[in-house]
């Protein structure tokens, strides 16, 4: 019996060691004309987009990489070979400048982010946002606002309104914008603030639900910059894909998914 | 150093992990027993299904529990009727999370035990007129002990390294479900390395520790 354990054991590392010798060549590489980019997460819908028609139209490879700018940030620190960051935010390219991992041009605001208070249940969210002072709902959802500048931004609308304190016991803190959709869209929080380009529909209005657009002037605006970094500074594929997020047809897939474009 | 918040996150995840142990050794035992005893056809998925969190990714397990204990979930719906509200964001529901994510770890363990020990000493209890379940609690419950402390310790540390699903259920509120691994990936998301540094060592030192109890212990016993 050990020796029928003994061989089996074996012969599961060998197999694990053959995937693993098999598969390691599919593990992205950079070529000439192949481009890594990392996304931030409220930009995934319309970057798919995006790049699907840059590679149409210029014949170069995109690898896309989605997540929130903090991890990447921490990555890029450890060495991670992303070229271009489509970030959420401004900080976190500053930040890449000053750590010299980023390099100054190109670099430029390619979208400007709209915040939205949205619930999954029709009738939940009245189209003015008085429902931020009612005590109709048990759970919050908000992205964490040391972490995300929706969650920040949300904050801040709170805050504005004099609210933030009477919501602030109910509030459920996601990890980024995304979390906080799923936390709404499956009902377990009644509402919270979301990133438009989430609920939008292909119409160009919500999608499911109720929501409250909120006033640009009752947050800091959300601008959201692209920057070539540092591993990408002498790839033509790299400068091509920023360029073109200036383009005609991305800046309609961008105002299409509900953000406003950069004058 | 460890912040206020930090310390609050390391009390609620002994917390938590106790609990959970505690609910899984009710739970486990009875299934583990079962497990390691029937001739039944169900052995095989129930047996399986016990396992599923050792292969299954955290996220698989916290999306399905955030849509099962939510408003339009089963058990969701099943805890609205019974007046307990929705659970997800809150510590009663992060219990249930942990349970079903450490069941193998302890069930497992305890299975095993039952399993070494054969049908011969219940056999021999039964002769000398031990009913079931006395001889159960005399002969069975004892001569399992090691795979019962072995059960305890993973499930415990099992649950202190808990992260992907308490992530998607538990809303990060202190004091309530943000833990101590969740408390480091925001250090960490926040670029507070220093303050990630305390905690995350800590976890490492936490760690070695319980695994060495556990692989010192087995040592002896293969001694004796």
């Amino acid at each position: 019996m050990p020796l029928c354990r003994t061989a089996i054991a074996s012969l599961s590392l060998w197999v694990l060691l053959l995937i693993g010798v098999t598969t390691f060549p599919m593990a992205p590489q950079a070529r000439a004309d192949e481009v890594q980019v990392a996304v931030a997460a409220n930009f995934t819908a319309p970057m798919r987009k995006i790049a699907a028609e840059f590679e149409k139209d210029t014949g170069h490879k995109t690898v896309l990489m989605f997540g929130t700018v903090g991890k990447f940030f921490a990555q890029m620190k450890a060495g991670a070979p992303f070229e271009v960051l489509v970030s959420s935010d401004r900080e976190t390219p500053d930040a890449l400048l000053r750590e010299g991992l980023a390099v100054e041009a190109p670099r430029f605001t390619y979208a400007i982010g709209k915040l939205v208070l949205w619930s999954a249940s029709p009738g939940v969210v009245d189209p003015k946002g008085e429902v931020l002072r009612s005590n109709a709902f048990r759970h919050f959802a908000l992205a964490n606002p040391r972490l995300a500048v929706y969650g920040a931004a949300g904050q801040a609308v709170m805050k504005k309104l004099g609210v933030w304190e009477a919501i602030e016991p109910r509030i459920v803190t996601a990890e980024n914008i995304t979390q906080a959709y799923q936390f709404i869209a499956s009902g377990n929080a009644e509402l919270g603030f979301v990133a438009y380009s989430q609920v939008v529909g292909l119409d160009g209005k919500i999608a499911s639900g109720s929501a409250w657009m909120v006033p640009t002037d009752l947050h800091p605006p959300l601008p959201q910059d692209v920057i070539l970094l540092t591993p990408g500074k002498d790839s033509a594929a790299a400068k091509a894909i920023i360029a073109y997020l200036r383009s005609e047809k991305a800046r309609a897939i961008i105002l299409s998914y509900g953000y406003d474009l950069p004058n | 150093m460890l912040t206020g918040d930090d310390v609050q996150a390391i009390l609620l995840t002994l917390r938590l992990a106790a609990t959970t142990v505690a609910l899984l050794l009710l739970i486990g035992t009875p299934i583990a027993w079962w497990l390691a005893r029937t001739k039944s056809r169900l052995k095989g998925p129930v047996g399986a299904l016990v396992a599923l969190p050792l292969v299954l990714p955290p996220t698989v397990i916290g999306f399905y529990m955030l849509v099962a204990m939510g408003p339009w979930g089963p058990i969701g719906k099943l805890s609205s009727a019974l007046g307990l509200g929705t659970l997800p964001f809150t510590f009663t529901g992060i219990v249930i999370a942990s349970v079903v994510y450490s069941m193998p770890f302890v069930v497992q363990p305890i299975q095993n035990a039952f399993e070494a020990m054969g049908n011969r000493p219940l056999e021999v209890a039964a002769t000398l007129g031990a009913n079931p379940v006395s001889a159960f609690f005399t002969v069975a419950l004892p001569l399992a002990r090691p795979g019962f402390v072995t059960a305890t310790i993973l499930g415990f540390a099992h649950t202190v390294g808990e992260f992907g699903v308490v992530l998607m259920v538990g809303g990060n509120i202190p004091g309530k479900t943000r833990l101590i691994s969740v408390q480091i990936y925001d250090h960490v998301e926040a670029m507070e390395y220093a303050n990630a540094h305390w905690l995350a060592g800590g976890m490492l030192v936490f760690s070695f520790l319980v695994l060495l109890a556990l692989y010192s212990r087995r040592k002896d016993r293969v001694d004796a």
